[in-house]
């Protein structure tokens, strides 16, 4: 199967199209949410068919809710697999979240504990999605405002053991880290240094909003702002450790002109190319 | 006693959204600060669901304003909360929700409003499918053909004048005087991806709508003059086959 170029990406949003379709840009992928691309026809897969014309494709899902305690819908994951099969993108992912109880979709990523239990369940279901995709799929590390007292693993630990007990791959969000490690007060190069790293199949970045606690910072993973540079220096240093890898830059909500996306972009892949000259490729 | 287990935790968690309390279990390096660290989740789960439904009904958050629409959205989540994690089907739901909310029992428009944005948003998502040539009316008996309209078509009709009201509240509308209803109108989405609510009058109406349930143009012509009807769905290439002409 093919794989994400070791270059920097773009979250695709539909107003950018023109723009991308208008002329040539050093962007290695695009990656898309796959619920945004389950309706039959119309704009969203004409957009998607040309972008995947000519770039390579992630198809990054928010419904799965692998880290929920009920079953996996099996109607969600049957759509996934059509929609990879007609797609053919060269990378799936999801997240380390829940976003649905019972029948009801909330449509937010949230947290779970870390315990033998939720281990567990989480390895069933991404057994189970990559056995329906028929492909190894990333698991993203998520971004939390909580944590919870019936937490026995760390969760580097707990990430480490899902991609023992599955074979998955991860997708490191370096911003979620930040955002944890400031949340929760803990060091995020710790973290970094306890974090699978070879088993890293993609990077992603994003900006972040800071309330204030009495206690300090509390950072909201936004997705609607510039990559703050604290994150940018935490990028580097895991590309010093991993040589390059697949980057994207992710901009959701108050999503600004396509020339800002770029910058960003561009800020990676430099960041990328120095990697790159500085050592090896990572095997 | 906090919750223990997976689902214990995830459905006190999922009770504590919707509910002013947090969960018990939760920790965090001061305490003290748990609930406004809860909050987060409680704004992001409600806020980005408003959102989605706002993205899917922008003139009836245009017509009640953000504020009364957000409680609004708040009421009809918590009876009809997204069952699924692909949104663009969510708020079929919403048009009957408004025919019995007594806050908006002033605005008897709105939940015809409701199903006028529904259907535009159906038909963006609708299935693709090329048109027919025009020449494909041309046969030696047109009035044996049955036309297959395009996936995306929706044939509107309202007691009250919702395609007006509709048209008054878009971006680039022109002010102009509300008559009273009924309104009819023809959505659909055309080749170029754009969705069109396009006002009918009552014979037009009546035309399409035969044609659309598959009767014959002889006899949807028996309704009213055809010839309006016809321009309209080659002018937007929504006929995509034209069987029974053989």
């Amino acid at each position: 199967m093919q794989q994400l170029p070791q270059s920097t990406g773009l979250g695709f949003k539909p107003e950018h199209f023109r723009d991308i379709m208008a002329a040539s840009h050093s962007i290695g992928f695009y990656e898309v949410h796959a619920e945004n691309y389950m309706g039959d026809g119309g704009a969203a897969h004409a957009m998607l068919r040309a972008l995947r014309a000519d770039h390579a494709l992630s198809i990054h899902g928010v419904g799965l809710s692998i880290g929920g305690a009920g079953g996996l819908d099996a109607d969600h994951l049957a759509r996934l697999r059509k929609l990879t099969d007609h797609y053919q993108p060269e990378s799936f992912s999801e997240h380390l979240a829940w976003s649905s109880h019972g029948a009801a979709w909330l449509n937010d990523l949230l947290p779970l504990p870390y315990t033998d239990e939720t281990l567990a369940t989480i390895c069933v279901h991404i057994d189970q999605v990559q056995e329906v995709l028929g492909r190894r799929m990333l698991l993203e590390n998520p971004a939390t405002y909580v944590t919870f007292a019936s937490s026995t693993w760390s969760e580097t630990d707990f990430l480490t053991e899902i991609t023992r007990r599955t074979g998955c791959g991860l997708l490191l969000d370096v911003n979620n880290v930040f955002v944890s490690a400031t949340n929760h007060r803990f060091d995020a190069r710790a973290y970094l240094a306890a974090f699978p790293l070879e088993a890293v199949g993609e990077i992603h970045l994003a900006g972040h909003d800071c309330e204030d606690l009495p206690s300090g910072a509390l950072l909201i993973d936004s997705h609607g702002a510039r990559v703050a540079d604290p994150v940018w220096a935490l990028y580097a240093e895991v590309l010093a450790r991993t040589g390059p890898l697949p980057t994207l830059i992710e901009w959701d909500n108050d999503v600004p002109e396509f020339a800002t996306l770029l910058s960003e972009a561009k800020r990676a892949q430099s960041l990328l190319e120095r990697t790159g000259k500085d050592r090896p490729y990572a095997a | 006693m906090p919750p223990e287990g997976h689902s214990a935790i995830e459905r006190a968690f999922h009770a504590a959204l919707w509910a002013a309390d947090f969960p018990a279990g939760l920790t965090a390096p001061d305490p003290s600060e748990v609930t406004q660290r809860f909050k987060v989740y409680r704004n992001n789960v409600q806020h980005s669901l408003t959102r989605a439904l706002g993205a899917r009904f922008p003139v009836i958050e245009h017509l009640v304003g953000p504020a009364f629409f957000a409680a609004l959205a708040r009421a009809f989540i918590a009876v009809a909360p997204p069952r699924d994690p692909v949104l663009l089907y969510w708020g079929a739901d919403f048009a009957a929700f408004l025919e019995h909310f007594p806050p908006v029992a002033h605005l008897p428009y709105l939940p015809d409003v409701a199903r006028l944005e529904y259907a535009r948003g159906q038909a963006s998502h609708a299935a693709d499918a090329d048109p027919v040539a025009p020449e494909a009316l041309s046969a030696a008996q047109p009035e044996a053909l049955r036309l297959t309209l395009h996936p995306s078509v929706t044939l509107f009709t309202s007691p009250l004048p919702t395609v007006q009201i509709w048209r008054a509240h878009q971006p680039d509308a022109r002010r102009a005087p509300i008559t009273s209803g009924p309104d009819h109108a023809l959505i659909a989405r055309r080749p170029d991806f754009s969705v069109i609510v396009e006002p009918l009058d009552a014979g037009t109406h009546a035309v399409l709508t035969a044609l659309h349930q598959g009767e014959p143009l002889g006899p949807a012509a028996g309704h009213a003059d055809p010839t309006p009807a016809l321009t309209l769905l080659l002018r937007h290439g929504l006929i995509i086959a034209t069987g029974g002409s053989e």
